[in-house]
């Protein structure tokens, strides 16, 4: 390390510390805390949604995906980039309407059972840590690879500058951090790719003829990493429908006063986050093509140091100190965002609704959140210091998978269908669940003949991502658990209850009423 | 609208879903903002799991433009088309909001 990348990271750290202090100040009541009191405004919880979204596995991760394997490393941008229309057509609107903290809030809108918490709650604490596990895995390596440091060290770092984040600043200044490392980001990311693309004349013609010149015409078809056609349709599904049941992301809804500022929310990311994924062609090819296959491999066998040896290339110690420290920066939000997120789900859903029935004063709420923080911060760091060698990017598949199987279709039922009871709900959230975690066990993630999984053996279920099968059938659950025991249900109690979630999620009447 | 809504908001206790529900403009309105939605969603869905279904087909895989295959095309043509609908949803909501609020003054002036 020398002066300049010191200066940078420096920079970065203090201005997030200042941002934090500030934020600290604004923050006293619970709905500060966990939704900076709703009032963003719709750019602001646009850059902030982006910074969710840009994480350092789709930033690091995708350009050195593209730069190993060409085209299918780009999969991945496609889904990040329309699964913004999913949240924009049939999410983000009701949510606003319906919710005030949580998921879980949202969904007891309309069942106001402690079980659909419960299950709400504990779907948001596994997606939470198995996204965290890998952020703070690929922090590790990464800080190890720019300052030496030894890895848990690196994690601890980490681990302590997240929380100080959400402990003190709460949601305030987590967004703010969010909005600073999306704005740097999306600078670092255009810096690069004028670069490259400079370095071509400006012909993107000429920078695919280079690449099937000098590598081959394989690095321009899919086929290098996704073989089957079911596996990358599984993985797709999986990108594209997940991102509406991420935790985190959802939570961003609730940070803004109505439904009008939850759409120009996903107006602004979904700008930001199609010129950023465009973007990772340049990063990618430009990685391959000056940096070289043998020099990413020999750096991270899964290239996800492809961008800053790129800038390395391209701008020398400058430039690579700067992209360091946005990565950096990147990480350091988005594990942040998910340590507010698993937070709110132990100290908002578990305890305080749970356990105390919603009987908690203003400061209860408070100190229960950060508790809340604390804890959830400390298994994910214990977490991650075992998980050292463990491939991360399946990590990140898996917590979308399970988002768009145990959330998602429970989202659309509440929303939309008037027949969906609470048992339906149960059993479309257990069955997304255990069915993601049962065929991930079973999967080549951690089977695998060759010995480069956990365990050595034949996969039984040869999908990385299993989509294709639990999304339907969460759906299939919700709909016979519905069906099965309509008799059970008190129908008019229950009709009359959906009358007035249809009402308020289309009309945003008594936003600030609803939930409990 | 929001104003409105601050007014009935304010004395919500009083707000008579099961009336605003049964309203004929109401289920217009909701139908007619429900067919749209999905009708983009299903529309859009198809189009982005037809990419990599097709991508392994010959189809994507010949050359568009020097080197540049179609799959890459197709692509793009997705982000294109996020853009395009993205823009298209916000002025469709635009109108929805006005329905909305024409909902809800209905059932202000009807008294609740």
């Amino acid at each position: 390390m020398n002066l300049v990348s010191a200066g940078f990271f420096i920079g970065i750290v203090g201005l997030t510390l200042i941002v934090t202090y500030i934020a600290s100040k604004r923050t006293s009541s619970a709905s500060d805390f966990y939704t900076a009191g709703g009032g963003l405004k719709g750019w602001q919880n646009g850059f902030a949604i982006a910074g969710d979204y840009l994480s350092a596995a789709a930033f690091l991760g995708v350009s050195g995906a593209i730069a190993l394997t060409g085209f299918d490393g780009f999969f991945f941008s496609v889904g990040y980039v329309v699964a913004n229309l999913v949240l924009l057509y049939i999410i983000a609107e009701p949510m606003r309407n319906l919710g005030r903290y949580t998921l879980a809030d949202m969904l007891t809108a309309r069942f106001n059972e402690k079980r659909i918490r419960g299950v709400a709650a504990t779907g948001t604490i596994i997606i939470v840590i198995l996204y965290m596990i890998a952020q703070l895995v690929g922090a590790g390596a990464l800080i190890k690879l720019l300052f030496g440091i030894e890895y848990w060290m690196a994690v601890l770092i980490v681990g302590v500058m997240m929380t100080t984040y959400v402990l003190f600043g709460g949601m305030t200044a987590t967004s703010w951090v969010q909005i600073i490392k999306a704005g740097l980001l999306l600078f670092g990311t255009t810096l690069l790719a004028f670069l490259v693309f400079s370095k071509f004349d400006f012909n993107l013609v000429k920078m695919f003829d280079t690449v099937s010149t000098n590598y081959g015409d394989e690095y321009l078809v899919p086929g290098m990493k996704y073989t089957s056609t079911i596996d990358s349709v599984s993985m797709m599904l999986a990108l594209v429908l997940g991102t509406s049941g991420l935790p985190h992301i959802l939570m961003r809804f609730f940070t803004v006063k109505d439904a009008k500022t939850a759409r120009a929310s996903i107006s602004w990311t979904t700008w930001i986050t199609a010129i950023f994924f465009s973007l990772t062609i340049f990063l990618g090819f430009g990685a391959m093509h000056f940096v070289g296959f043998d020099k990413i491999i020999a750096e991270n066998a899964a290239g996800n140091t492809a961008a800053p040896l790129l800038a390395e290339f391209l701008g020398g110690n400058i430039l690579l100190s700067f992209i360091c420290a946005v990565a950096f920066a990147t990480i350091l939000a988005v594990v942040s965002g998910l340590v507010l997120t698993g937070a709110s789900a132990i100290s908002h859903d578990i305890y305080g609704e749970i356990l105390k029935d919603g009987k908690l004063t203003e400061k209860q709420q408070v100190l229960a959140a950060r508790i809340g923080s604390i804890s959830i911060a400390i298994v994910s760091i214990i977490l991650a210091l075992f998980a050292q060698s463990l491939n991360v990017s399946f990590l990140v598949s898996f917590a979308f998978c399970i988002g768009a199987s145990a959330n998602l279709p429970v989202i659309l039922y509440t929303i939309y269908w008037k027949k969906f009871n609470s048992n339906g709900a149960v059993a479309a959230m257990v069955t997304g669940l255990v069915s993601c975690l049962v065929l991930g066990a079973l999967g080549p993630n951690i089977w695998s003949p060759t010995g480069n999984a956990i365990f050595v053996g034949e996969p039984i279920v040869n999908l990385a991502v299993p989509a294709i099968i639990t999304i339907p059938l969460s759906f299939f659950a919700g709909y016979l658990g519905s069906i099965l025991t309509a008799h059970k249900v008190e129908q008019a109690e229950a009709e009359r209850v959906y009358k007035e979630i249809r009402v308020k999620a289309h009309t945003g009447i008594s936003v600030q009423d609803v939930s409990h | 609208m929001s104003q409105l809504e601050n007014k009935i908001s304010a004395k919500c206790d009083g707000i008579n879903y099961d009336k605003i529900d049964r309203m004929e403009t109401f289920n217009q309105f909701v139908k007619k903002k429900n067919t749209f939605l999905f009708g983009i969603t299903i529309t859009f869905l198809t189009f982005y799991i037809l990419l990599p279904i097709l991508a392994f087909t010959p189809v994507l895989q010949q050359k568009a433009v020097g080197s540049i295959t179609w799959v890459w095309v197709y692509s793009l043509a997705l982000f294109i088309m996020t853009i395009i609908l993205c823009t298209l949803y916000v002025k469709m909501a635009a109108n929805f909001d006005k329905a909305a609020a024409a909902v809800l003054q209905e059932y202000e002036k009807a008294g609740a």
